[in-house]
């Protein structure tokens, strides 16, 4: 019924995916310290081992041993509970993303996906639909203003703009004709889907950079005026799930970037997980850009923006779409 | 393995879904409510009914509770551990229909024939035949059902107008 070589290896697929991007995201922290500090003519961590390469474990190691607090009257369940909830549907979003070309290794086809669901897409929604439970819960449980305010903001800008990009994805599936994930990289074997589809992209990307909840919309922690939102009465490790998480959610929403509009895996000479690699950071690396750009949006026009702009122009694209492939036959 | 697993989840949701009805706390009633969607999402998917599973988190887990606990988190609740649990009393009808619809269940159970029970086997159906059936058969309901959509965001619209002062 399941053969034990077949379970062994989806296994080792886990393993590898989560270490891969574990140690990718704690070197994000690095890569965006380092960035931002250039960007503002600093030269940013450059004191643990050649250019700062291990600050990520001096950081680590700083944050394990901190004390775990926790505020008085908070709902304590849910107040440990919630980091958790917010890290956790981000890396199992992984598990449908293709990251190379299916390989052959002892004359077993081995794809290079943990599980290529026939609704990988809907997934991808759906898991970050419940990533927004994190976030409010968070906030709620800390028994704070300042947090309970940010989570009410992060839970409007994750309803709204979970719109605008579930609306973006639509073009893709019309044009791939499929929800598999696999299927939609194998579509674009020819022509990446940015060239059909650049406002699509533009929606896509604009989304996303307000679902991780980064510069310029990162008014759910917005420093300057609630502390650090709903982050703000943790501390140590917890603090540390809601912060890596943020990176998890920008290596994964690069990921499917790369796989939903830059072609997935294919490329010309280089292998294809290098391909994928290169694609996932140039995202990370706009990301990291952008936050070093641009000021933080005011909250009237975060919604303004999302509901006024960004939804009618998904759902014109998608009608545009829509005749386009009619009319093409 | 499809079975066990079935088990388990099924204890989930059941588990799950009475503490969300006990639970004095109305957040933490949410946050069994969507445990128990999604056990209930991860049946379906074992049914063969990937797509309904998506559905089930999406719309229920994803949208409609966190709908919920938005309005919840805004109320001032005061403190709802305090609050004392209404009468028996208040339970009857619940329990009267509860008993109605178990009864009803299992008569359908025990009356059902092994020749039926094999012809409703689970076979996975892809987006697209799903598509194409919801579509073809079932299109002018699609059509009504999101007309009424259609009337209760003109509604909403209309009772969240701005007026003048």
């Amino acid at each position: 019924m399941f053969d034990p070589i077949d379970i062994a290896i989806t296994l080792g697929k886990i393993l590898l995916v989560f270490m891969v991007i574990m140690t990718m995201a704690a070197y994000l922290v690095l890569a965006e310290r380092k960035l931002l500090g250039y960007i503002q003519d600093r030269i940013g961590p450059n004191r643990v081992g050649p250019f700062g390469i291990w600050q990520p474990l001096a950081d680590a190691i700083k944050l394990f041993t901190k004390e775990d607090f926790k505020p008085a009257g908070a709902d304590k369940w849910l107040f440990y509970l919630a980091p958790a909830m917010a890290a956790i549907p981000a890396i199992m979003i992984f598990a449908v993303i293709p990251f190379g070309a299916p390989l052959t290794l002892f004359g077993r086809q081995v794809t290079m996906q943990v599980s290529d669901l026939n609704v990988g897409l809907l997934l991808f929604v759906a898991f970050s639909s419940i990533a927004v439970y994190g976030v409010a819960l968070g906030g709620w449980a800390s028994n704070s203003k300042y947090a309970l305010l940010g989570s009410i903001r992060g839970l409007a800008q994750l309803i709204s703009y979970e719109i605008s990009m579930g609306l973006s994805l639509v073009p893709v599936v019309m044009l791939a004709r499929s929800f598999q994930l696999s299927e939609i990289v194998g579509a674009q074997e020819g022509c990446w889907f940015i060239v059909y589809q650049p406002l699509a992209f533009i929606i896509f990307m604009i989304s996303i950079l307000a679902e991780c909840k980064r510069v310029p919309f990162d008014i759910p922690e917005a420093e300057g005026e609630i502390v650090a939102g709903y982050h703000t009465e943790y501390s140590g490790m917890r603090f540390s799930l809601f912060f890596v998480g943020e990176y998890i959610n920008i290596v994964v929403l690069g990921g499917l970037a790369a796989t939903f509009f830059l072609g997935g895996w294919h490329g010309p000479f280089l292998p294809p997980v290098l391909w994928f690699f290169i694609k996932v950071l140039a995202v990370a690396f706009l990301f990291i850009w952008i936050r070093g750009t641009l000021p933080r949006m005011r909250y009237d026009q975060l919604m303004m923006f999302c509901w006024k702009v960004l939804t009618p122009l998904a759902l014109l694209n998608i009608l545009a779409t829509a005749w386009f492939i009619l009319l093409k036959g | 393995m499809e079975q066990t697993l079935f088990y388990i989840m099924a204890t989930v949701i059941v588990i799950a879904t009475i503490f969300a009805i006990s639970e004095k706390h109305p957040v933490h009633a949410i946050v069994y409510l969507v445990t128990s969607f999604f056990a209930l999402a991860v049946v379906f998917y074992l049914l063969a009914a990937p797509l309904i599973a998506m559905f089930e988190v999406i719309i229920y887990a994803g949208a409609v509770m966190v709908l919920f606990m938005f309005v919840i988190m805004m109320l001032d609740q005061g403190s709802p551990e305090d609050a004392e649990r209404p009468p028996l009393m208040h339970y009857l009808p619940a329990l009267v229909l509860t008993g109605i619809t178990l009864v009803s269940l299992v008569l359908l159970l025990t009356n059902r024939s092994p020749v039926a029970a094999a012809a409703v086997a689970p076979r996975l159906v892809s987006v697209k035949e799903f598509a194409i059936t919801l579509f073809n058969q079932y299109g002018v309901a699609i059509e009504i059902i999101s007309m009424q959509l259609l009337f209760a965001i003109v509604g909403v619209l209309y009772l969240g107008r701005r007026r003048k002062p």
